[in-house]
């Protein structure tokens, strides 16, 4: 894998085999912190070593038993310690192709406890009690969405996973479909017979081939132990999974433009009503929720509803898994509990901005959120609290910029990303996020007029409230929330032609002077 | 009450929208008693006077000299109104934006030339690498679109401008009109 | 259309109306000659919400609907022309006059044109957003017709009424975003295409962008008012 991972345990393997120590060997999915890998935990003791390479291998065994590699080791307390995991629960704890591993930590034990002690309805009041919401951005509490499947009549149903993550920067669902991808096809399972769907399909981007050939296997293994397919855990409940690929299109993160693309149809959104939750998937009842949802199902029904939502803020319960990049020291994917102040997750959990630069702000809810200032760094997450300053939750993209980025470099940057990935359905989407990068361009050039701005902020509005789906809606996000907490930046552009970050490239302008009115 | 100095200015257009200004006939004289044309291609004046009350402008920018020239026209007037398509939306002068000027030149003065051919660097101003309405240089007061605008366009727009009754432009005329 | 045919009363700009349950609010506000502006929306194809100049305000929702799609419901209260809504109307047509190259005063379709009627008609007087100038390309292969390309706004009017009333779909979208392009067949020639030469999405388009070889100038109105009654025969058949 990555980093050289794969050359290190091929290390590990020889080194154990060369030693007459009774060691084992274990890969297993992301442990979170990207910048440190590789990472070898030794058990039982718990050491933690980073940034471990294939010359490294001798010296791990040869200390097993005995005190730890002191130029191994790391301190990642910090980062461990404030975090919650139960998305993240196994992660770094079980091989992800091996369903044993899954099981040994109370794996399927939630499907079986459904299937067999619990109603429909009483799994499905179980999610509602969780408080759970949306975890691909939108926030739509789930077991409102489930009753409504539930309800919709039709004998065929389908649940579709959403795994078709595609904001830039963004790892949380690869991660959880690579590491732990059992979590993943349980909680749809889960779903199923909770709504009464028996089919279900995992909709992943083909750039994941890693996510898609651990899910395979996972499909295949639990198919063998009778968790997929008729009579699941000798009930009558009969439940399928399949794979489909999609051609990493942004809009089919979009729910409908999923489905079409699903369908075999051009992956394009259309307008709702009817929600997928009436008519979906071939036109029948179907219920759509995104990767890291589903990977919090198991965990609340083993553990209950009250559990989950004693964690969180008051109106967003649960964890959060966050992909946090940029300019942090710390880059990798955190669990934190909602509610959490962003100024914990970037500088105690994120180690900080490092090289002795200074935080300017951070983006969270990948390219259509916004950019939250310093001074708003006391802000608890969730998801009213970044809508309110308008930014989004998103599917947990966290890019952190500091005082080397140009803010208006990073607007058009953002709506570069949406306008190549708009599909060109709806007007203002397709239209407007040309013009909006057209006019970010010229102001990154040195060639705007404040008359610019104020197109740009007029043209940003209809973008946001005309658009056909969330990728439109949502695509001004970033330029409006730069606008409004940077508009310094914007005016030394406009108006003094220089770039106060050094990053835009500014030409002198040139001065026409010609006097030619005979 | 003493008379409305109008001037009318040329930049890249046909002068269709002056041929339609013309062929108010009659009414020009009605209109006289309200404005001067103190500017404009068919008249005599030269120069382009320090104070205009309403300068009418055709055509799209499309050379440094069409630059300069709504510059110095906007300095000098109190109302800019962009009259036709050209000067409104940049119309037929803007098909070349697509190809660019110097496939434009290259195809005008070498390729059909069938003697001397060569690129004229004197007397031809530099062309602009796109041509563009003229609200992209200079704020614009008024448009009246149009290709041409309608002689009754013209006599409407300018009469109620002047005299400051109420003035619908959409009810006159439209692009392509 | 909806099982129940019952009646439901709303309010569209104020005027009390009844409307049978299933309809539209664009149906119903056409039917009480309220006028609502659209361009992707042409009767006797299914709808797609796409151009967004239906849009409307809801009371009690801060959504705008399209109202070429959104059923009516009792007791609806519905705004088709307020402020907000005209400053929106005028940024998309802004958006879609900025988009590709209309030059009207040389376009086929002058004069008959649906976009440039409802600049007219908003009283769009001129573009503010800079224009994109696209270079795009003109297919003339066709014996009765021509796609320009300039001055599609890809409404997909074209791509429906093939695939759903002559039921050939050799018109599709290609591409994404900005770059989006109407094909026939796989992106081959218009010409060399399964094309049946109907030239039904010729009535269709609102623009100049296809159109008859054989009409020159800007003689040449459009009648799309064929399909709802193509559509009733084969209803009543």
């Amino acid at each position: 894998m990555s980093q050289g991972a794969d050359r290190l345990r091929e290390a590990l393997e020889k080194a154990a085999g060369a030693s007459d120590k009774n060691v084992l060997v274990r890969r297993t999915g992301c442990m979170g912190p990207c910048s440190s890998g590789p990472l070898v935990r030794v058990d039982p003791e718990e050491h933690l070593y980073h940034h471990v390479k294939a010359d490294n291998a001798d010296a791990i065994v040869a200390s097993l038993g005995g005190p730890p590699v002191p130029e191994l080791q790391c301190d990642l307390n910090d980062h461990f310690d404030r975090q919650v995991r139960v998305v993240l629960e196994n992660a770094g704890y079980i091989d992800p192709e091996k369903i044993d591993d899954y099981i040994g930590r109370d794996g399927y034990k939630a499907l079986l406890t459904a299937l067999t002690e619990m109603t429909p309805n009483g799994v499905i009041h179980r999610i509602t009690e969780s408080g759970l919401r949306g975890r691909g951005g939108g926030g739509y509490p789930t077991g409102l969405k489930w009753g409504t499947v539930a309800k919709a009549s039709g004998e065929l149903k389908y649940v579709v996973c959403n795994g078709d993550e595609g904001d830039p920067g963004a790892f949380m669902d690869r991660s959880v479909m690579e590491g732990d991808p059992h979590r993943v096809i349980e909680g749809m399972a889960i779903a199923a017979y909770a709504v009464g769907a028996s089919k279900g399909f995992i909709y992943v981007r083909a750039e994941y081939p890693v996510a898609v050939s651990r899910l395979t296997t996972a499909i295949r293994e639990a198919r063998r132990r009778g968790l997929l397919g008729n009579g699941i855990c000798n009930t009558p409940f009969n439940f399928d999974v399949e794979i489909r690929l999609g051609a990493g299109a942004f809009v089919c993160g979009e729910e409908t433009a999923l489905l079409a693309s699903v369908e075999g149809r051009r992956g394009t959104p259309r307008t709702r009503p009817p929600y997928p939750a009436v008519s979906g998937l071939f036109g029948k009842p179907t219920l759509l929720n995104n990767v890291e949802t589903y990977a919090n199902i198991a965990p609340i029904v083993r553990n209950g509803g009250k559990w989950f939502a004693n964690m969180g803020s008051e109106r967003s319960k649960g964890t959060k898994v966050f992909a946090l990049t940029g300019k942090i020291a710390n880059t990798g994917l955190v669990e934190v509990p909602m509610g959490i102040k962003l100024r914990e997750i970037i500088e105690v959990i994120g180690g900080g901005v490092p090289g002795g630069h200074t935080f300017k702000a951070v983006q969270t809810g990948g390219p259509s959120g916004g950019c939250i200032p310093a001074e708003m760094l006391d802000l608890g997450v969730s998801y009213d609290a970044l809508m309110a300053v308008g930014s989004i939750m998103g599917s947990g993209g966290m890019i952190v910029m500091d005082d080397t980025s140009c803010m208006v470099n990073v607007a058009k940057f953002f709506v570069e990303f949406c306008m190549t990935e708009s599909c060109g359905k709806c007007i203002p989407c397709r239209a407007g996020t040309a013009q909006m990068f057209t006019l970010l361009t010229r102001i990154c050039d040195g060639k705007g007029t404040m008359d610019d701005l104020d197109l740009l902020i007029s043209l940003c509005e209809t973008i946001k409230e005309t658009s056909l789906c969330g990728l439109g809606m949502t695509a001004p996000n970033p330029v409006l929330s730069t606008i409004k907490y940077f508009r310094n930046e914007y005016i030394e552009h406009i108006v003094h032609k220089r770039c106060p970050a050094g990053v835009c490239n500014i030409e002198a302008p040139v001065a026409v002077s010609a006097e030619v009115l005979a | 009450m003493s008379k409305l100095k109008v001037a009318t200015v040329w930049l890249d257009g046909c002068s269709g929208c002056h041929m339609s200004f013309l062929d108010m006939d009659e009414r020009l004289l009605k209109l006289a008693e309200l404005i001067d044309i103190v500017y404009s291609p068919i008249v005599d004046a030269k120069v382009f006077p320090d104070e205009v009350d309403i300068a009418l402008v055709e055509g799209a920018i499309a050379s440094v000299d069409d630059e300069a020239k709504i510059k110095k026209v906007r300095a000098h007037s109190k109302m800019l109104i962009a009259m036709g398509d050209c000067a409104v939306a940049g119309n037929v002068p803007s098909m070349r934006n697509p190809i660019g000027p110097e496939k434009i030149l290259d195809r005008a003065y070498i390729e059909n030339a069938s003697a001397q051919q060569q690129i004229p660097c004197v007397v031809v101003p530099k062309l602009l690498k796109i041509v563009r309405p003229i609200h992209e240089f200079v704020n614009v007061d008024v448009f009246l679109p149009g290709c041409p605008p309608s002689a009754d366009t013209f006599y409407t727009a300018l009469t109620a401008l002047v005299t400051g009754a109420p003035l619908d432009i959409s009810a006159l005329t439209r692009f392509g009109a | 259309m909806s099982e129940s045919m019952g009646v439901k009363t709303l309010i569209i700009d104020g005027q009390e109306l009844s409307a049978r349950a299933g309809q539209t609010i664009l149906e119903v506000a056409r039917e009480n000659e309220i006028n609502i502006p659209t361009l992707c929306h042409l009767e006797g194809l299914s709808n797609v919400g796409a151009c967004r100049l239906c849009l409307v305000e809801i009371k009690g929702s801060n959504k705008l609907l399209p109202a070429c799609v959104a059923n009516i419901h009792e007791g609806m209260e519905v705004v088709t022309n307020s402020e907000r809504l005209k400053k929106h109307r005028l940024v998309i047509l802004e958006l879609l006059f900025a988009e590709r190259n209309h030059i009207c005063a040389v376009c086929v379709s002058n004069g008959h044109c649906e976009l440039q009627a409802l600049a007219q008609e908003l009283g769009l007087t001129h573009i503010s957003l800079p224009y994109r100038n696209p270079a795009l390309t003109v297919d003339a292969s066709h014996e009765r017709f021509t796609a320009d390309h300039n001055r599609c706004i890809l409404c997909m009017r074209c791509v429906r009424a093939c695939a759903e009333i002559e039921g050939a779909h050799i018109w599709d979208v290609m591409g994404r975003g900005i770059d989006s392009i109407v094909i026939t067949d796989l992106h081959d020639d218009w010409g060399s295409s399964a094309c049946t030469r109907c030239g039904k999405c010729v009535q269709c388009c609102p623009t100049g962008a296809l159109f008859d070889k054989s009409k020159i100038g800007s003689d040449h109105p459009k009648y799309p008012d064929f399909l709802p009654y193509l559509n009733l025969m084969r209803e009543a058949r």
